[in-house]
């Protein structure tokens, strides 16, 4: 069986699960010093007064710094990521300085640097400081933020735009005179953290004899860490190394250039000459960690009278925070996933970014994605609502059909290219969706038998596409050690993805050894010195395809070499199970590690032209991202009284083109979707309006635990990426990027009769029970009816007989007309005259549940009329009796609405004469027939 | 202060701040770096170990409040030596893929083992509110349950 493509365990595991796993806080080294910052309180205030001498004196305090001591080291840090080459983009650059000089942007800025002997005391030299603010009142709200009288978040920016950028195809204003219908909302979604449970930390130690610099760091990106250091540092890159080792989860925020603790802890090192660390207590993590996810969108959704997509216009704005660093990314990711898999034909999409004073807004998984993919949800469950068509039919007939592929979008993505879409295959994806989630059942059955039980069941369905696996590229260098073990080093670092193992795979299918004999090696510069990092879903795809490509490289040098070792021609060569020899040949031949030796001669000379060892590197730089897509879907139960919310099936059809390994995957898509389900109902950061947060703690600010989440099942669809040699597409951030749409459609779903609409994300019981308070489901009275009747005829012929349209219809009170629509379900008409009401008209539903022939059957009955509604669940049971057969009958029968109005012991009256009327003409019409 | 207390069946003795929490001196003063410090505030369980036998977190307790007492690390499921290359309960998260970056699990492996040992037929949705106390943002939790529910198995078998 091929290694890639199977669910091998993890090369990782015993490390990790022995606590014998270096982590960046593990790292204790003679000598080393502690820091801790001095974070300010201010969200937004002039710093007056800074004094650290009492500081500066404690016992056990080595140094105290502050912005005048850093000097020109104190500059604003890089812009990560430069604005993409859209045509009228505007993008004023604002980054982070290491440490407050005239005044503070958002809570938890840095302000003064403590070296101390311990955490402890340089915790208490922290309480030494004696800071002094002018507030200036923060800039919080991101409309507010826009007005002509706010504060200015950067005193040199006329206002507080940081971007404006349009982005547009067709023309959404001609189409939109074209549209049947158009549904237009105003949408809000808020921020929440990474999480990650390993907060940051960064040790350094400056080796004066080698002249060499060492940084651990929780990073995502060490290799451009190492570059920016080395340069800010005045360094050679050979000079400095840094290592992430295990890292404790990433999600996005450990990727930022830089923090402010990264370039002040090694430059402390280098000053101090000892080895300094500094590690992330949570509640910094809550205000000096980035954070994802505010936005305001007001968008429209054009379509026609069939539900086809005319036109999209969406407008929204993006907080960016205090400093814009990380560049567009998110924006840009918002406006060119909002497509989704739909064809758009006609798009307008505008964004202004905003600083605030608010922590940095930087990636966090799914970065963006969640906001375009909500809208589009949304407004197409809005119009699903306003057309009358069926939520997983409208999505199927808007999407992009098999043959379209590749599209191009004519949208610039956050690669810089044009977001094209390489390939896909939707429909199958949305079916599977639908059949494993039961979709055609529980809207006919499981649904409208909880409502009657008193249980509010909602079903979402909702589709998604991912950007991923962008460049600008990967290496990775592959070397078949003496030992027989191969060495596979890659720039990228790993926050638990597996890559140890997925990598190690790749390169033991290529190689024919063993995955355990295939060690990985990822995010240390010293083994590995070309990269950029592990985001957008890109670690397996980008720097899986460079492992590849290396060990396909090793594989020919092992030909090479072997073919000469064993004196036959490179095609009489087999590379099998660690071992090469001869074809045919009766002897087991050479290890790979024996080969390796005999690549690296001691005496004679390596021939002209090659090179000693087993070893290879190679690159992979794709020219664009490859598209992942997929469809979540969900049964979520809500109890309207506590507004509690229990998720009670999960489902997900992904595809990420050729999976490596199932059993990493799924474990990415489960972990996703927890994360999205916190984003959706648990998580929000909450600050107030002088732009403090308000939760900054996990008792205050809730990831969900193991009560919240179900277990997610899921189907792999395959759809290779074209333009990868292993047709690998990205998963690590599908899980989470749906979630938010596909809760709110559940969720209105579930209390549907309360009539709300969810425009916002993140919910949380307090806001659901506010959205449902003063939208009490309408008044009902129950009716019940039951009693029997004998048939005269065998009881295979009456059970056949209560299946024809005709006689099922005689068989219901007040029904009319009544037609087979498909098997077990019937339309039509009902009417009926109670009290004041003489004829009330009710379009009318009957499904026939749990058919048990010829024994009996269930029955669901739906009536919806302007005079009210009635809902009602019956059971049908037939005996062998004496003159034939005995029909015995239930009924649970809710009526609502103004009908209802009439009151119980009307309505008990008149359903008895009308069942007492149905019963005769049924008799009478199967009397004619049996 | 001093305070003598017994890590993994080793005695210790030493000098400490009073304020030191058991974390930091597991970590620190012992070099035991098993234990993950996740909140500090006692909430994501990271740092859980034994104490006696019972699951603590170590973030909440002083190193001075052990002494005496017994405390059992992650370190001290495999001791050295003892030729156990995984405690059973390990084998089944390996097994089951019940870790991604791992930083949780050592928290989550001393909570689970004590729960395993008086709770040998726990059902799956016991082993659920057990696990809520600990709090794990890479696996959606699905495939930890899967191999606490695996190790409780084995253990009845």
């Amino acid at each position: 069986m091929p290694l890639v493509g199977s669910s091998v365990r993890r090369n990782e595991d015993v490390r990790l699960l022995t606590g014998r796993a270096l982590f960046v806080d593990d790292v204790q080294l003679p000598g080393m010093l502690h820091v801790a910052f001095l974070r300010t309180d201010h969200a937004h205030a002039r710093l007056t007064r800074l004094d650290v001498s009492v500081a500066r004196q404690r016992a056990g305090v080595v140094a105290v710094y502050t912005a005048s001591d850093l000097g020109d080291y104190g500059q604003p840090g890089p812009l990560l990521v430069p604005p993409p080459p859209i045509d009228g983009l505007t993008f004023v650059t604002r980054t982070q300085v290491p440490l407050v000089r005239d005044k503070s942007r958002h809570v938890g800025e840095p302000v003064a640097m403590v070296v101390a002997e311990s955490r402890y005391v340089a915790e208490d030299a922290v309480d030494d400081i004696v800071a002094e603010w002018e507030p200036l009142g923060a800039v919080v709200d991101l409309e507010a933020a826009l007005e002509a009288r706010a504060p200015r978040v950067h005193d040199d920016l006329p206002d507080n735009v940081a971007a404006h950028v349009v982005q547009v195809i067709g023309d959404y204003e001609a189409a939109k005179r074209t549209a049947h219908t158009v549904i237009a909302r105003r949408f809000h979604y808020d921020r929440g953290i990474g999480g990650a449970i390993e907060n940051r930390a960064v040790v350094a130690q400056w080796d004066a004899r080698a002249e060499e610099l060492t940084v651990w760091d929780t990073t995502q990106a060490p290799i451009p860490i190492r570059n920016g250091l080395a340069a800010k540092l005045g360094l050679r890159e050979s000079q400095v190394r840094v290592v992430a080792p295990f890292v404790g989860g990433g999600f996005g925020p450990k990727i930022m250039m830089f923090y402010a603790e990264e370039v002040l802890v090694p430059w402390a090192a280098m000053r101090l000459g000892r080895p300094v660390k500094w590690t992330e207590d949570r509640r910094e993590n809550f205000t000096g960690t980035t954070q994802e996810r505010g936005q305001v969108h007001d968008a429209e959704l054009c379509v026609s009278a069939d539900g086809r997509i005319v036109a999209v216009k969406d407008v929204f704005l993006h907080d960016s925070g205090a400093y814009d660093s990380y560049g567009l990314t998110i924006p840009i990711n918002t406006q060119c996933t909002l497509l989704g898999p739909y064809v758009v034909p006609n798009y307008y999409s505008e964004f202004t970014a905003v600083f605030t004073n608010k922590t940095l807004v930087t990636p966090v998984r799914g970065a963006g994605r969640q906001h375009g993919v909500f809208v589009m949800e949304r407004l197409l469950d809005g119009a699903a609502r306003a057309l009358g068509i069926d939520r997983v039919e409208i999505r199927r007939r808007n999407y992009l059909a098999s043959g379209q592929f590749p599209h191009d979008h004519k949208v610039i993505y956050q690669d810089f290219q044009p977001l094209v879409y390489d390939s896909g295959d939707y429909g199958p994806a949305l079916d599977e969706a639908a059949r494993l989630i039961d979709y055609d059942r529980f809207k006919r059955e499981e649904q409208p038998k909880a409502l009657l039980a008193g249980r509010h069941l909602g079903i979402g369905v909702v589709s998604y596409i991912e950007g991923t696996g962008i460049g600008p590229y990967e290496g990775a260098r592959v070397a078949i050690d003496p030992s027989g073990q191969v060495r596979v080093a890659t720039g990228v670092g790993t926050q638990g993805q597996g890559h140890f193992t997925a990598f190690a795979q790749i390169v033991a299918q290529v190689l024919d050894v063993n995955v355990e004999d295939v060690s990985v090696c990822t995010g240390d510069t010293r083994e590995f010195n070309w990269g950029t990092g592990t985001f957008a879903s890109r670690g397996a795809v980008v720097a899986g395809s460079a492992c590849h490509a290396a060990a396909v490289a090793v594989r020919e040098r092992i030909l090479d070499v072997a073919s000469r070792v064993l004196a036959v021609p490179r095609e009489a060569v087999v590379v099998a199970g660690g071992r090469v020899r001869a074809a045919g040949a009766t002897d087991d031949g050479l290890t790979l590690g024996e080969l390796a030796r005999q690549a690296n001669p001691l005496r004679g000379a390596v021939r002209p032209g090659s090179a000693p060892g087993l070893e290879a590197t190679a690159y992979y730089g794709p020219d664009r991202g490859t598209t992942a897509s997929g469809v979540h879907a969900m049964v979520l139960e809500v109890d309207p009284e506590t507004a509690m919310v229990q998720v009670l099936r999960y489902v997900v059809v992904h595809d990420c083109g050729t999976l490596i390994n199932p059993m990493l995957v799924e474990g990415q898509v489960q972990g996703g979707v927890a994360h999205g389900i916190g984003n959706a109902f648990f998580e929000q950061l909450v600050y107030d309006e002088t732009g403090q947060l308000q939760n900054a703690t996990f008792m205050d600010y809730l990831i969900p635990t193991a009560t919240d989440v179900p277990a997610v099942r899921m189907a792999h669809r395959e759809t290779p990426a074209p333009n990868s040699p292993l047709g690998l597409k990205g998963v690590g951030e599908a899980g989470c990027i749906p979630t938010g749409a596909l809760f709110a459609q559940a969720l209105e779903d579930a209390v549907a009769e309360f009539g709300i609409e969810i425009t916002e994300i993140p919910l949380s019981p307090d806001k659901l029970a506010r959205l449902l308070t003063g939208r009490r489901a309408p008044k009902r009275n129950v009716v019940v009816v039951e009693g029997s009747f004998v048939f005269e005829g065998k009881r295979e012929a009456v059970y056949a007989l209560l299946h024809d349209a005709d006689v099922l219809g005689a068989s219901l009170p007040g029904a009319m007309r009544l037609a087979m629509t498909a098997d077990g379900r019937y339309e039509g008409l009902m009417k009926v005259g109670i009290g004041p009401v003489t004829a009330a008209e009710f379009t009318m539903g009957v499904t026939l549940t749990d058919r048990d022939p010829p024994r009996g059957y269930g029955m669901i009955v739906e009536g919806k009329g302007s005079f009210g509604f009635t809902r009602g669940l019956a059971t049908v049971q037939l005996l062998e009796h004496a003159r034939g057969t005995e029909m015995t009958y239930r009924a649970e029968v809710q009526v609502g609405g103004t009908i209802a109005a009439v009151g119980q012991r009307l309505l008990d009256s008149v359903s008895r004469r009308m069942t007492a009327q149905a019963l005769e003409s049924l008799h009478t019409a199967m009397r004619s027939r049996l | 202060m001093r305070v003598g207390l017994s890590v993994n069946g080793v005695p210790h003795a030493r000098d400490v701040e009073p304020r030191l929490l058991l974390s930091d001196f597991l970590r620190q003063d012992l070099g035991l770096t098993g234990t993950h410090v996740g909140c500090e505030h006692g909430v994501c369980g990271a740092c859980t170990v034994m104490l006696d036998g019972d699951a603590v977190r170590a973030c909440i307790i002083l190193a001075v409040q052990v002494d005496g007492h017994e405390v059992t690390t992650v370190e001290g499921l495999t001791p050295a030596g003892s030729g156990v290359e995984l405690h059973p309960l390990q084998a089944a998260f390996k097994e089951a893929h019940g870790l991604q970056c791992g930083f949780c699990t050592p928290g989550i492996l001393m909570t689970m083992v004590p729960f395993l040992r008086d709770h040998p037929d726990a059902s799956e949705h016991e082993i659920r509110v057990a696990l809520s106390g600990n709090l794990c943002r890479c696996t959606g939790y699905a495939n930890i349950v899967t191999a606490i529910e695996l190790a409780r198995d084995a253990a009845r078998r």
